[in-house]
């Protein structure tokens, strides 16, 4: 049965005001993850950059894999509420949300991450590429500048993109409470009435958002995946890397949604709203993006074993044969042999079966971005520079408190906002438009109604 | 402020109501700009609606994306020009690399400029106080007038209740 609008705001503001036992227990696990990562770092302020495994040559580890993880991770929200809003497609409505938020705090995650490793955080707008008085260049050739600009944007166009659509909501959240919280949200929903005239400028503004947001996210993924590619690095150096990275950022951007929504389905009861055709359709955009990460590692991979470069195919052998091949075919399992039949097999494609799949993928593109960065940084091209890496506590707490930092947001931001979006939903009850259209043409021809009587219940 | 409105449950309604006030608005006595529509969502198809349709923001925002691509420009190259170094014989100001940076500040320009042309155009913030009727979040659209002339409000009553509405009413509801 069709809901109505106002069962619709009913449904979606009840978990702004209840909330269930789950729902704290996993708030208090997400807490002891990000306090455990930040006695992690406080014990690494105190002690030194030395308490991480990291050594020469292998200077980026666990750290750039987060951050190329979490970036990756980023492209679940934007860049698909943004294709799905310009495609007009009716089934987004309950997903955008719960997108859009896994971008902006996954952006912010990943931007956390190159603080940690500077080691001296307090100093990091030396990392500010603009012109200075402390004798820093301002390197603008350096990937590195253009990932300060890249994220920087990209970070701000997602905040926008997500903070514009939920103006209304906010409003109907000051419009349903009372006291401070109607005060809060007052002031969040910057005076929204929902007038026809601010409804028609922000549903430009979200079209033009739309627009810019998806270039800008394929941007900042070309860029982070040319921190290697620009570097004569054996397996970096290569042209196929941005449309990799950028591949493999919407997979795991996916299957990160899939598990985000199946959470929130059962923690904030929205079983009625997020339904298993929500699941199946990000499952057969999942399946795609699966086939299409294996063609991109089999296409990376054949070129460099038909080079047959000796550089090149210590570091192929090191990850395929030698010490890192349990990890590369645990990622081929859990990035392809795992959920492709999974999500393949129309039976199999429920809710329980895509959080399965998406589950193996989270996991199986961490070990992806793993296994670009280390095993290259181990065996460049002078092997009298060879060197090994393992990652100390510190790294692989900080590792899970991120994991645990992004659980944590997520979860108070449900408590903050609808987590779908409520007056868009609405927007789904409505007729369709050429039934509205012919109404419009309808009532020109007949012209206006007569005024009636007089009436009784004006209302004070 | 008080506002005298009505809560109509069809949008064919609320367009019925916008067009009987328009169409008193001298005789009544008001400036049709007193006349408010406000619903919990947006209406397309609706001259109530596309009546504010405007292609003025895309245009602001391909102005923004030229200010944000210029200023990317700027940033670099009078950088690099005021900080010479030995570059090996290689530009000093390299258009491939520059040209990264001026696209992602011409993407930032947009978006910042979308922003701000929205806040603008949708008169926001506005903390002097909205008209606010809880009906609105249940699906109604409220057709009123912002501060009607007391001798008109019978007629206007009248008229409101003439398009069909489902409630009339002249409390207003003002947040802080």
């Amino acid at each position: 049965m069709q809901k109505t609008a106002e069962q619709i705001e009913q449904d979606l503001l009840w978990p702004l005001f209840h909330s269930s036992g789950k729902y704290w227990v996993a708030v208090a696990v997400a807490t002891s993850l990000l306090l455990a990562g930040v006695a992690a770092f406080g014990y690494q302020l105190y002690s030194g950059i030395g308490v991480w495994g990291i050594n020469s040559p292998v200077f980026w580890a666990f750290d750039i894999t987060n951050f190329v993880f979490w970036i990756g991770i980023s492209h679940a929200g934007t860049l698909i509420s943004a294709i799905l809003r310009l495609t007009n497609a009716t089934w987004r409505r309950p997903v955008t949300r719960c997108a859009e938020a896994i971008t902006v705090f996954s952006v912010l995650i990943g931007a956390i991450i190159p603080l940690c490793h500077i080691g001296r955080p307090w100093l990091a707008f030396w990392m500010i590429p603009y012109p200075n008085q402390r004798h820093i260049w301002p390197n603008f050739r350096s990937p590195l500048a253009w990932d300060f600009f890249a994220i920087s944007t990209y970070l701000t166009g997602s905040t926008t993109f997500l903070y514009l659509p939920t103006i209304p909501d906010f409003a109907a959240v000051r419009d349903a409470s009372g006291g401070l919280r109607k005060k809060i949200y007052s002031v969040l929903a910057l005076g929204w009435q929902g007038t026809q005239r601010q409804w028609q400028r922000l549903e430009i503004a979200m079209h033009i958002m739309a627009i810019v947001i998806i270039p800008v996210a394929v941007s900042v993924h070309t860029i982070v995946s040319w921190d290697f590619a620009m570097t004569l690095v054996p397996m970096w150096h290569s042209s196929i890397f941005g449309p990799y990275f950028v591949a493999g950022a919407i997979f795991s951007g996916i299957a990160a949604l899939i598990l985000a929504m199946a959470l929130l389905r059962k923690l904030l009861h929205l079983e009625e709203y997020l339904e298993p055709i929500h699941f199946e359709n990000l499952g057969k955009l999942l399946l795609t993006m699966s086939l299409l990460w294996f063609y991109f590692t089999f296409a990376e991979r054949l070129t460099a074993w038909y080079g047959n470069s000796p550089p090149e195919m210590a570091v192929f052998w090191e990850s395929i044969r030698k010490q890192y091949a349990p990890l590369f075919w645990i990622m081929v399992f859990c990035n392809f042999i795992i959920p492709v039949p999974i999500l393949a097999i129309k039976r199999l494609r429920t809710i329980t079966g895509t959080a399965i799949a998406s589950a193996t993928v989270v996991v199986g593109m961490w070990l992806e971005r793993f296994l670009i960065v280390v095993p290259s940084l181990e065996h460049k091209f002078l092997p009298y520079s060879w060197g090994t890496y393992r990652p100390t506590w510190v790294e692989d707490t900080l590792m899970a408190s991120s994991f645990g930092f992004m659980l944590l947001l997520y979860l108070l931001f449900s408590k903050i906002v609808p987590m779908i979006s409520i007056w868009e939903l609405k927007v789904g009850l409505q007729p369709h438009f050429r039934v509205r259209t012919a109404a419009k043409v309808d009532r020109k021809h007949h012209g206006l109604a007569m005024p009636g009587p007089l009436p009784t219940d004006v209302t004070e | 402020m008080k506002a005298l409105y009505a809560l109509y449950a069809e949008p064919e309604a609320a367009q019925r109501a916008l067009d009987a006030l328009r169409a008193a608005s001298s005789q009544l006595k008001f400036d049709p700009r007193q006349i408010v529509v406000i619903s919990g969502e947006p209406h397309e198809g609706y001259e109530f609606t596309d009546e504010h349709a405007t292609g003025i923001p895309y245009r602001w925002a391909v102005l923004g994306a030229v200010v944000g691509g210029l200023s990317g420009y700027l940033l670099t190259t009078l950088s690099q020009k005021s900080y010479p170094i030995h570059t090996g014989g290689m530009s000093l100001t390299p258009a491939w690399t520059n040209g990264i940076i001026v696209y992602e500040m011409i993407m930032l320009g947009a978006i910042l400029t979308t922003l701000v042309v929205l806040l603008i155009g949708a008169g926001l913030p506005n903390f002097k106080g909205v008209i606010a009727d809880p009906e609105v979040g249940k699906g109604k659209i409220l057709v009123g007038v912002v501060d009607p002339p007391e001798s008109s409000q019978p007629e206007l009553a009248r008229r409101l209740q003439g398009a069909g509405a489902w409630q009339v009413k002249r409390s207003v509801t003002t947040q802080p």
